[in-house]
């Protein structure tokens, strides 16, 4: 496993204790593991989605991903509806450990205000993990 | 005793190495309260040889020992095994292996459970088998269970009436604590379920018809598949007769999503109920959903063909709480034995044995009717069929009793209303002289 | 260099069945054809061409299974180390005894009378359990020790349901084995983890502070799956009690402590055994196992059905108790293993359960002395019938406990129980039984050394372990993303 020092944590994200992160597309959100967790997880075999529609809480599980000997539960870095979820992962799932920053898992329209700028920054996730 | 090989000087010297001077000192702080005060009171112990006295006097109170035949079925069946299967079996690399976690230590029984599988899945007319489930009640139970989940909100199953009566009480076991609603559905005079009004029903996962079901009769599952979809449920179909699809076209093929049931016939003796064989198939874009283990094929580091445990993360061992199913032990040897079955069998000895049974079925039938006994159900049937009868059956079956042949079941204790009719089973390992002899007792 | 018992040897490749055979071979002596054919009887939109198997003969399907056979281990072969799994030698005799015509050809349909011999077995069975464990009841159906679990676990929901008490919660220590919580959810109970305390064990302060009126209990393993005798057991079970509280027993490792311990004293309420770890039923690679459960007189009722019970000398089933269960099983669970525990019962005696007990004990504690140099110990006070050790001392070395695992099978040997429980990472837990006799053992703790010392001086060697099997280590990764499960 990576060393912290070794981490890609592109600055243009935000990120949650969760070690998911969040970026604006327009008026929705997409979201997706850090490098930290996909590197923690080891070789992902599958990721369970929720549906296009379903709503969740900050905090809420949305999903899991699943490696050979253990299940991963994904939680929800903002409130908000399921608009998109990235199907090229029910048959690929590797590429959450190929390049977990473009291989986004789900995209949503936020239902409450103010929650996106609770995240951490990438400085304030960096510090998070060394912490 | 045999099974103890320390002496008592190498109790000793164990003993020193953990700081001990007796065995009982290893138990020192088991607390006095939590132990037994007087001594356990248990029989033995016996010898090997007064031991085999003693069950071989057991097996003697057994109507099995000197029956010469059991014309009875019901989810058990009498079939002739091949003298291989016992003998492959029961080598110790099978029969003492645990289960194949360490998976290049355990390839014999990796590769011969992903074979069972495959053979399960061709059985049936299904893409995908797991390793087993405990028996066929408990698989019926699960793959409900199952429709349910993929059915997410809903909270309604269907099960037909002419299903393994013990079965449905096993399903109500299963599904109580989820509080689901279980509906029954009917059988007609031709003794096949009902499956009309599927679509009046709110919030249905599943329905469950057995073919051939109790009463031995085929049902129609074409046309059951087309109701159940169009109520927009899924369709389980179970069996405990795995040989009628020697000759009866599959559930697969006839649109079940979900197939499961009993494999006792394919190798397991009768053994008093168990232990036998839940199969367990479905359709693969549910296999995720599977309950029980799957073993997967797959390669090493040197590129060569391998199988191993697959999906765990359904199971209890990784998913604990949100597991498929609570299962972890399972039936293996059981599907084992099977596989070595079907492989006895081939694709033509299925069909002639299949053959056989039914032959031997409708001769036992037309004999019987001829001496005046009635079809209860219009519908073909496989090799079980229900008949009624208008003279007193029950003492002609004490007699045929006492000249060792288990002449069927009366159906009235698990169906009262069907008392005084009775079930037969007949398969190959009945001849033509016994069956005469039936039909000749019974005809005035 | 110790050498185990591991060493080259010539085995056999074997094709799949179906890429094997030709059409029209059998295995299978067909029966004579002795009454007319039946035709027409079923309508032709209901046959089918049946399924596509191979066409075997009798010398094809030996050649396979005796290959097959050849590339396995059992507790035959040898030592099998494995922790919470107790797998001691499976008696012969027990086989034979089970497949007794009289026995293994009983229709489990016939009227009592006609199955005295079964239903008696059963009876002596039940009363054997009851007595060996202190408690009052027993149920000899289900079919494994998961199922046992979920018996008791309706039993508990049944028990609660008649008193009109709503509990939905049920407390679950951190080192339990995964089919506790999987057995509670399957019937309906929200499994709330206690935490055990650093010495491994539990603490009653935990559970009581958890423990309230809308929890069902308590589901504990004693001893429990770290091999540690809860010491504190009778107060914490007096905890679950005060609050209206029942107690569940995973008695999985019932091989420590067999004559010794009366789990009735302990304050169990309800528990079950696993026939196939204690009572020394084969394995089979997966099963059939055996998991019946033993309760205290307020749970009889709640039993499954049917029972066997004895009146005047006569065996009977009872088939009716509105406040039971229900069934779990088509039958009376899986019978012939029933079969085979009781043959082992019989045969062992009192006496010779109870040696077996202080043996297993004392192999697990001899091997725990032994290794404690070489192996980092995770708790270091007496265990029971499996010690438990982990991989720290290793890690410096980047050498893991699946590492040691799979360098012990080119020694010839099966590794323990690897990563269970969970509370401690990287754990290897390993139970001897005491079906191993002492030089074997001094054999395997020597053997462990050599590893252990192999991982500071040549570790590539035991990450590249194990070479002398017929496979090398396989690619699950592949087989979780592409599942490929049939042929």
């Amino acid at each position: 496993m990576k060393e912290i020092s070794e981490l890609h944590l592109p600055i243009d994200r935000s990120y949650s204790d969760d070690h998911e992160w969040a970026q604006k597309t327009g008026d929705t959100i997409r979201i997706g593991v850090s490098d930290y967790a996909q590197d923690q997880m080891g070789d992902i075999v599958f990721v369970e989605m929720p549906e296009v529609g379903d709503t969740f809480a900050k905090g809420d599980e949305f999903g899991t991903l699943e490696s050979v000997k253990a299940v991963s539960e994904a939680y929800i870095p903002l409130s908000g509806e399921i608009i998109a979820i990235n199907e090229a992962l029910e048959d690929a799932p590797e590429l959450v450990n190929n390049d977990p920053y473009s291989n986004w898992l789900v995209e949503i329209r936020p239902t409450v205000a103010g929650e996106f700028d609770k995240l951490m920054s990438r400085d304030q996730y960096l510090a998070f993990l060394q912490g | 005793m045999r099974y103890l090989p320390h002496t008592e000087q190498e109790i000793s010297e164990m003993l020193a190495v953990t700081g001990h001077t007796h065995l009982d000192d290893l138990f020192s702080h088991i607390p006095d309260n939590c132990r037994f005060q007087d001594e356990v009171d248990l029989p033995g112990p016996l010898t090997e040889w007064a031991l085999s006295e003693t069950f071989q006097g057991l097996a003697k109170r057994n109507a099995a020992a000197s029956a010469r035949a059991v014309l009875l079925g019901g989810g058990s069946y009498s079939h002739y095994i091949p003298e291989i299967v016992p003998s492959l079996i029961k080598r110790s690399e099978f029969l003492t292996a645990y289960t194949p976690y360490q998976p290049e230590m355990s390839q014999g029984t990796l590769q011969g459970i992903f074979e069972y599988q495959t053979l399960t899945a061709r059985l049936l007319g299904m893409e995908v088998a797991n390793a087993s489930m405990y028996d066929g009640a408990s698989a019926l139970a699960e793959a409900l269970l199952m429709t349910l989940r993929i059915g997410r909100r809903k909270q309604t199953v269907a099960v037909s009436t002419a299903i393994h009566p013990h079965y449905r009480e096993v399903v109500k076991s299963y599904l109580r604590a989820g509080k689901f609603n279980i509906i029954e559905l009917e059988t007609g005079s031709d003794g096949r379920t009902d499956t009309s009004g599927l679509q009046q029903i709110d919030g249905l996962a599943g329905v469950a018809l057995q073919s051939p079901n109790f009463f031995g009769v085929i049902e129609d599952l074409g046309n059951a598949a087309n109701d159940i979809h169009g109520a927009d449920a899924l369709f389980v179909s179970c069996f405990s007769e795995p040989f009628a699809y020697g000759i009866l076209g599959s559930p697969g093929a006839n649109g079940a999503d979900i197939v499961c049931g009993e494999g006792q016939s394919f190798g397991m003796s009768q053994s008093f109920g168990g232990p036998g064989l839940g199969m367990f198939a479905c359709r693969k874009e549910y296999q995720r959903s599977l309950p029980g283990r799957l073993v997967g094929e797959t390669v090493d580091l040197d590129g060569k063909r391998g199988y191993v445990l697959t999906l765990s993360t359904r199971e209890q061992h990784i998913r604990r709480e949100k597991a498929t199913s609570n299962i972890c032990s399972n039936q293996g040897l059981c599907a084992l034995t099977a596989a070595v079955y079907m492989a006895c069998l081939g694709s033509t000895g299925l069909r002639q044995v299949a053959k056989l049974n039914h032959d031997k079925a409708e001769y036992l039938k037309k004999g019987l009717m001829e001496a005046g006994a009635e079809e209860l159900f219009s519908g073909p049937t496989f090799n079980e069929f229900v008949l009624n009868f208008k003279f007193d059956f029950g003492s002609i079956r004490e007699k045929l009793l006492h000249r060792g042949i288990i002449a069927g079941m009366e159906l009235g204790r698990l169906y009262p209303a069907l008392e005084g009719a009775y079930l037969f089973c007949v398969t190959e390992t009945t001849s033509k002289t016994v069956l005469d002899e039936v039909i000749n007792e019974v005809r005035p | 260099m110790t050498q185990g018992p591991g060493t080259n040897g010539l085995i056999l490749n074997e094709p799949l069945l179906w890429e094997k055979g030709k059409k029209g071979r059998t295995a299978f002596s067909m029966p004579d054809q002795d009454v007319p054919e039946a035709i027409g009887k079923i309508d032709s939109n209901l046959l089918g061409k049946g399924p596509d198997f191979p066409d075997l003969s009798e010398i094809d399907v030996v050649r396979h299974y005796t290959r097959l056979s050849t590339w396995n281990f059992g507790v035959d072969t040898g030592m099998y180390p494995l922790g919470s799994c107790t797998m001691k030698y499976n008696p012969k005799i027990n086989e034979k005894i089970a497949a007794i015509h009289g026995i293994a050809a009983s229709h489990p349909l016939l009227a009592d009378e006609l199955s005295q011999g079964c239903l008696q077995l059963m009876f002596d069975l039940q009363t054997a359990l009851a007595r060996l464990t202190g408690m009052d009841a027993v149920s000899l159906q289900p079919s494994a020790g998961a199922q046992g679990e979920m018996a008791g676990m309706l039993t508990f929901a049944a028990y609660f349901k008649k008193k009109g008490e709503k509990r939905t919660k049920i407390l679950i220590p951190d080192t339990a084995h995964g089919t506790n919580p999987a057995s509670a959810a399957l019937c309906g109970f929200t499994p709330v983890a206690v935490k055990s305390k650093d010495d491994g064990t539990l603490d009653p302060e935990s559970v009581a502070e958890l423990m309230d009126e809308d929890t069902v209990g308590l589901m504990l393993t004693n001893p429990n799956t770290l091999g540690l005798f809860e010491e504190s057991i009778l107060e914490i079970t007096a905890r679950v009690h005060e609050k209206g509280g029942l107690v569940y027993g995973d008695g999985a490792n019932m091989n420590a402590v067999m004559t010794i311990v009366n789990f009735k004293r302990c304050g169990i309420d309800a528990m079950h055994l696993n026939l196939h770890k204690t009572f020394s039923t084969p394995h089979g690679g997966g099963g059939p196992g055996a998991g019946p459960i033993c309760v205290v007189e307020k749970l009889k009722s709640f039993l499954p059905l049917p029972r066997v019970i004895k009146n005047d000398g006569h065996y009977l089933l009872e088939q009716n108790d509105k406040d039971s269960i229900g069934r779990l099983h088509a039958f009376f669970g899986n019978f012939g293993v029933l079969v085979k525990a009781h043959s082992y019962i019989l045969s062992m005696g009192r006496e010779n359960l109870k040696k077996a007990s202080q043996l297993a004990v004392l192999n697990a504690n001899y091997i725990r002395e032994s290794l404690r140099d070489v192996l980092k110990l995770a708790y270091d006070k007496p265990c029971m019938h499996e010690c438990v050790f982990s991989d720290a001392l290793q890690q410096e070395y980047k050498i893991s406990t699946l590492d040691m695992a799979k360098r012990l099978i080119d020694h010839g040997y099966h590794p323990p129980t690897i990563y269970f429980p969970l509370v401690v990472p990287g754990a290897i837990m390993i139970e001897p039984t005491e079906t191993e006799n002492k030089e074997d053992i001094d054999q395997f703790i020597a053997v462990f050394k050599d590893v252990a010392e192999e991982a500071r001086v040549n570790g590539e060697r035991l990450r590249q372990a194990p070479m002398l099997t017929k496979l090398r280590r396989l690619d699950e990764t592949q087989a979780a993303r592409n599942p490929c499960l049939v042929g």
